[in-house]
C-alpha cells in the first residue's frame, strides 16, 4: 500500500519543459530520505495546463504543484511528503487568483471545464489496465456485448454524438451504415493522424488514456460487425504508439482483445499502423490507401468506406476523440447523461487545444456551446502581455478566423460553420494585434498547398495561384483586383475539389477577407502592414523622445543593427535590420514603433 | 549498408501493405533510403521499383540522401508561427549558412521545418534530437547549436 500517489505529467508539453528531469530528481530525493517505497511515482497523462508545466499532482491530497524545477524537489519531499504541509511557494499563482490556488476547483483555468474525454487523463497511470478498469473501464464493452448491434448504433445516435475529427457526422448513423453493409469481413479504423498544426488533443488522449480508445473501437466493432481494427497514428507520436502497444498487450492478457472476448463469442484483432507524414492522410479515403501501402491519395465518394473501405471491405473510420466518448455513452444510462451537456445540435463536450498569444495555453475540455470569450478570457486568462485580442483561428488550416466582435459566439458545429470557420479538430490559436491577418492566411495556404496531394486540379493548381497572390500582397506588390480574384478562386476550389482538404483550405482566406478586409486593403493600397509582420511593408523606429537608453534592445538584436550610447536614445540601422521583432518584444518602455517604410513621424499602432 | 537493409527487412512477409513499414524500418536502420533499399523492397514484394519509389516520395518522413549528425527541427505549427517561429528559422539559417531542407557541408546539421510538435505552450520551439528548446528568440540560435554539438 502506498501512502501517496505522485502523478508527474509525462505528456509532451511537460516533457519538453523538463518533467523527466523533475521525476529523476524526485526519485533521488526519496531514495536519499529512504522513503521511496511509501510513494508511487507515475508518469501520467496530461492535466491540460501546459503553460505552467512541469506539473505534479499529489493524491489523495489533491495538491497541484506547477512550474517546478529540479531544485524544488528537496523542499517538496521534506515539507509536503514528510512534514505534511503544503509548499505554498510551488502552488499556482497568477493575476487571476488572489491567493496561491491548491487544486482544480480553485484554479480559474479549470473552472469552466467539464471532463468527459479527459476524465482519466492525469488521474490514472496510462500504462495500467487495472487503474482504467477501476475507473469503470471496459464496463461499457461488457454491456455492448450483451446488446444487439443495431441497438448500440441507435443508442449512440440517440446520444447525439457527432464525429470529433472535423466534419461532425453523426457517429451512430455512420456505424449503422457499416452494420447494414453486406459482407462478412469488416474493419474499424481509428484516425489518429492528427495533422493540424496547433492541435494536440488526440495525442494527449492516446498518451493519457489509451484503453479508452481500445474500448471505443471494440464497441464500434461489435456495433458494426467488424472483427479487426487499425489505429493509424502519426509516426511523430512515439510515446502514444508505445502506450497503445502496451495497452493492446494488456487487453490481450485480460481477454479483452482476441478471440471469444468475455465469453461472448465476439473476436477482435487490433493493429497499429504508423503514418509517414502526409496531412492529406487525415482524409478518410487517403488514410485507407495509406493503410494498404499506397500513396495516400483520396478517391471520390461514393462508394463510401462503409461500403468499400480498407482492402475493399466495409469500414468505419472514427477519430480518436470520438472513440474516447464511446465508453461513456454506451455504459448503463450513459447516453442520457451525455445528452444533458451541450447545445441542441451538438451534444457533449469538446476538447480544444488552446495556443497562440493567450496567457494560459493548454488542453481545455468544455461543454459544447461554451463561448469564445469564456475559453479565451475565463479559462485562458486573456491575452499574453495584456495586449489586445484580435481574432482566434478555429479548426486549423481548414477552419477560419473569428474576430473580436464575435467573442460571444458559442462554440458548436453549427455556429462555427455559420461564422465561416469549422470545428475541425478543435485547435484554437489566439491572435493579438501583432498578428497580421494577410500573413496568417498566407501561412495556412502555404501549408495546405504543400500538403495538397496533387490528384485533383482545383486543389493542386488553385491553391498555388491563391498562394502566389497572397505572397504578392505581403510583399507590397498587390493590386486592387486581387481580392476579387482570391474570392472567386476560393469558391471554385471549395466547390470542385475532390476531398476535404481542398474543399476547406480556402476558409482561412475567405474569413480573413470577410472580417479583416481593411488589412488587405492597407497592404495593397498603402504598402503598410500595421501588425509589423510582412517585412517589406513596415520598419521599426525608436521613439527618440522616450528611449532612455537602457540597451536591452541592443543586446537582444541578433544582427547588431541597433546603436547608441548608454542612457542616450538608440537608433536602428534600417539597412541591417532584419525585422525579426526581438527588440519590440524586449523593450519595456514601448519605445519601439512600427511605422510605414521611410517615414519617421507617421506612427502605426 | 546492404547488411543493414537486409536486417531491417528480415521481419517482413512481403505483403503489398507492408511497403510503408518496410521503408520506415530501413530508414530507422540507415538514416535514409538508399537506392538499393528501394530495389530490395520491390523485389521482396514483387512489384515494380517505381511503385515503391512513388509511395516513398509521397510521404515527407522519407529521405533519399544522407543527413546531418544532428537534425534541427524548427516547429512552424500555427502557435509557433504566430509567436515568431519564422524569425528563429531565419536566424538558424543565417548561423548555419544553409536553407531549410538542407544539410551543412560537414554533415553536422540539417535544418528542417516541421508542423507542430505538440509543445505549443513553449512556442516558438526548436527540437534537436530529443531535446526541446522552447520560448526562443532569434538571438538564441547560436546557443541552440552550441548546446547540440560541443564542437560548434
Amino acid at each position: 500500500m502506498y501512502e501517496k500517489h505522485i502523478m508527474i505529467c509525462g505528456a509532451t508539453g511537460c516533457l519538453s519543459s523538463g518533467s523527466n528531469q523533475i521525476a529523476e530528481a524526485l526519485k533521488e530525493e526519496l531514495e536519499k530520505q529512504g522513503i521511496k517505497d511509501k510513494y508511487r511515482l507515475v508518469m501520467g497523462g496530461c492535466p491540460g495546463f501546459c503553460e505552467v508545466g512541469p506539473i505534479i499532482v499529489i493524491y489523495p491530497d489533491e495538491v497541484f504543484y506547477c512550474r517546478l524545477k529540479t531544485k524544488d524537489m528537496a523542499e517538496l519531499v521534506e515539507q509536503h511528503l514528510i512534514g505534511g504541509e503544503i509548499v505554498e511557494r510551488l502552488l499556482y499563482k497568477g493575476p487571476d487568483v488572489e491567493a496561491p490556488a491548491r487544486f482544480y476547483d480553485t484554479i480559474p483555468f479549470y473552472s469552466k471545464q467539464k471532463f468527459n474525454v479527459l476524465r482519466n487523463s492525469g488521474i490514472i497511470d496510462p500504462e495500467s489496465i487495472d487503474e482504467y478498469i477501476m475507473r469503470g473501464g471496459y464496463r461499457a464493452l461488457k454491456r455492448a456485448l450483451q446488446m444487439d448491434p443495431q441497438a448500440i448504433c441507435d443508442e449512440v445516435k440517440d446520444a447525439g454524438l457527432r464525429g470529433r475529427g472535423g466534419a461532425g457526422f453523426p457517429t451512430g448513423l455512420k456505424w449503422g451504415f457499416t452494420n447494414k453493409a453486406p459482407g462478412d469481413k469488416k474493419y474499424i479504423v481509428c484516425n489518429a493522424d492528427e495533422g493540424d498544426p496547433g492541435a494536440f488533443m488526440d495525442r494527449s488522449i492516446l498518451e493519457g488514456d489509451p484503453h479508452a480508445i481500445l474500448e471505443g473501437m471494440l464497441i464500434a466493432g461489435r456495433a458494426c460487425g467488424a472483427d479487426e481494427g487499425y489505429i493509424y497514428c502519426r509516426a511523430e507520436y512515439p510515446l502514444a504508439i508505445r502506450r497503445l502497444k502496451t495497452a493492446i498487450q494488456q487487453a490481450e492478457e485480460y481477454g479483452l482483445l482476441g478471440t471469444n472476448i468475455l465469453d461472448s463469442g465476439f473476436n477482435f484483432k487490433m493493429n497499429i499502423k504508423e503514418g509517414a507524414g502526409a496531412f492529406v492522410c487525415g482524409e478518410e479515403t487517403a488514410l485507407l490507401a495509406s493503410i494498404e501501402g499506397k500513396r495516400g491519395m483520396p478517391r471520390p465518394r461514393p462508394p463510401f468506406p462503409a461500403q468499400v473501405g480498407v482492402f475493399g471491405k466495409p469500414t468505419t473510420i472514427n477519430n480518436v476523440e470520438t472513440l474516447a466518448n464511446i465508453p461513456l455513452i454506451v455504459r448503463e444510462g450513459g447516453a442520457e447523461e451525455f445528452k444533458k451537456v451541450g447545445t441542441e445540435g451538438s451534444k457533449g463536450t469538446k476538447v480544444f487545444a488552446l495556443a497562440g498569444k493567450v496567457r494560459n495555453t493548454g488542453l481545455v475540455e468544455g461543454p459544447m456551446g461554451i463561448t469564445i470569450e469564456e475559453i479565451i478570457f475565463d479559462v485562458g486568462g486573456g491575452i499574453q502581455g495584456g495586449r489586445e485580442f484580435k481574432a482566434v483561428q478555429a479548426g486549423g488550416p481548414s477552419g477560419g478566423c473569428i474576430p473580436q466582435d464575435l467573442i460571444n459566439l458559442p462554440i458548436d458545429y453549427d455556429s462555427l460553420t455559420k461564422a465561416g470557420a469549422i470545428m475541425g479538430s478543435g485547435g484554437l490559436v489566439v491572435m493579438d494585434d501583432r498578428t497580421c491577418m494577410v500573413d496568417l492566411a498566407k501561412y495556412f495556404l502555404s501549408f495546405t498547398q504543400k500538403e495538397s496531394c496533387g490528384k485533383c486540379t482545383p486543389c493542386r493548381e488553385g491553391t498555388k495561384r491563391m498562394l502566389e497572390i497572397l505572397e504578392r500582397i505581403s510583399e507590397g506588390e498587390g493590386i486592387p483586383e486581387d481580392l476579387d480574384t482570391l474570392d472567386s478562386l476560393a469558391h471554385s476550389i471549395k466547390d470542385s475539389s475532390l476531398c476535404g482538404l481542398g474543399q476547406t483550405c480556402p476558409n482561412p482566406v475567405l474569413t480573413t477577407i470577410r472580417y479583416f478586409r481593411h488589412e488587405y486593403e492597407e497592404h495593397i493600397n498603402e504598402n503598410y502592414c500595421r501588425s509589423g509582420i510582412c517585412k517589406p511593408l513596415f520598419q521599426y523606429v525608436i521613439d527618440q523622445e522616450n528611449c532612455n537608453g537602457c540597451r536591452a534592445c541592443v543586446r537582444v538584436c541578433p544582427v547588431d543593427a541597433i546603436e547608441g550610447e548608454k542612457k542616450e536614445p538608440h537608433e536602428i540601422d534600417q539597412e541591417l535590420c532584419t525585422r525579426c521583432g526581438s527588440c519590440i518584444e524586449k523593450c519595456r518602455f514601448d519605445c519601439i514603433m512600427i511605422t510605414r517604410v521611410g517615414s519617421e513621424a507617421d506612427v502605426g499602432n | 549498408m546492404q547488411e543493414q537493409t537486409s536486417k531491417a527487412l528480415s521481419n517482413f512477409e512481403g505483403k503489398p501493405n507492408e511497403v510503408i513499414p518496410m521503408l520506415q524500418a530501413v530508414q530507422d536502420e540507415t538514416g535514409y533510403l538508399p537506392e538499393e533499399a528501394i530495389r530490395d523492397i520491390a523485389d521482396l514484394i514483387g512489384i515494380p521499383e517505381s511503385k515503391v519509389y512513388g509511395t516513398a516520395t509521397f510521404y515527407s518522413q522519407f529521405y533519399f540522401s544522407p543527413r546531418g549528425k544532428h537534425s534541427i527541427k524548427v516547429c512552424l505549427g500555427t502557435a509557433c508561427h504566430v509567436r515568431g517561429g519564422m524569425q528563429v528559422m531565419d536566424a538558424l539559417e543565417r548561423e548555419l549558412g544553409i536553407k531549410a531542407g538542407e544539410t551543412t557541408a560537414d554533415f553536422k546539421f540539417n535544418l528542417e521545418r516541421v508542423n507542430c510538435v505538440g509543445s505549443c505552450a513553449l512556442a516558438p520551439v526548436v527540437m534537436v534530437g530529443d531535446n526541446v528548446f522552447g520560448r526562443l528568440v532569434p538571438k538564441q540560435a547560436k546557443e541552440v547549436l552550441e548546446k547540440s554539438d560541443p564542437e560548434v
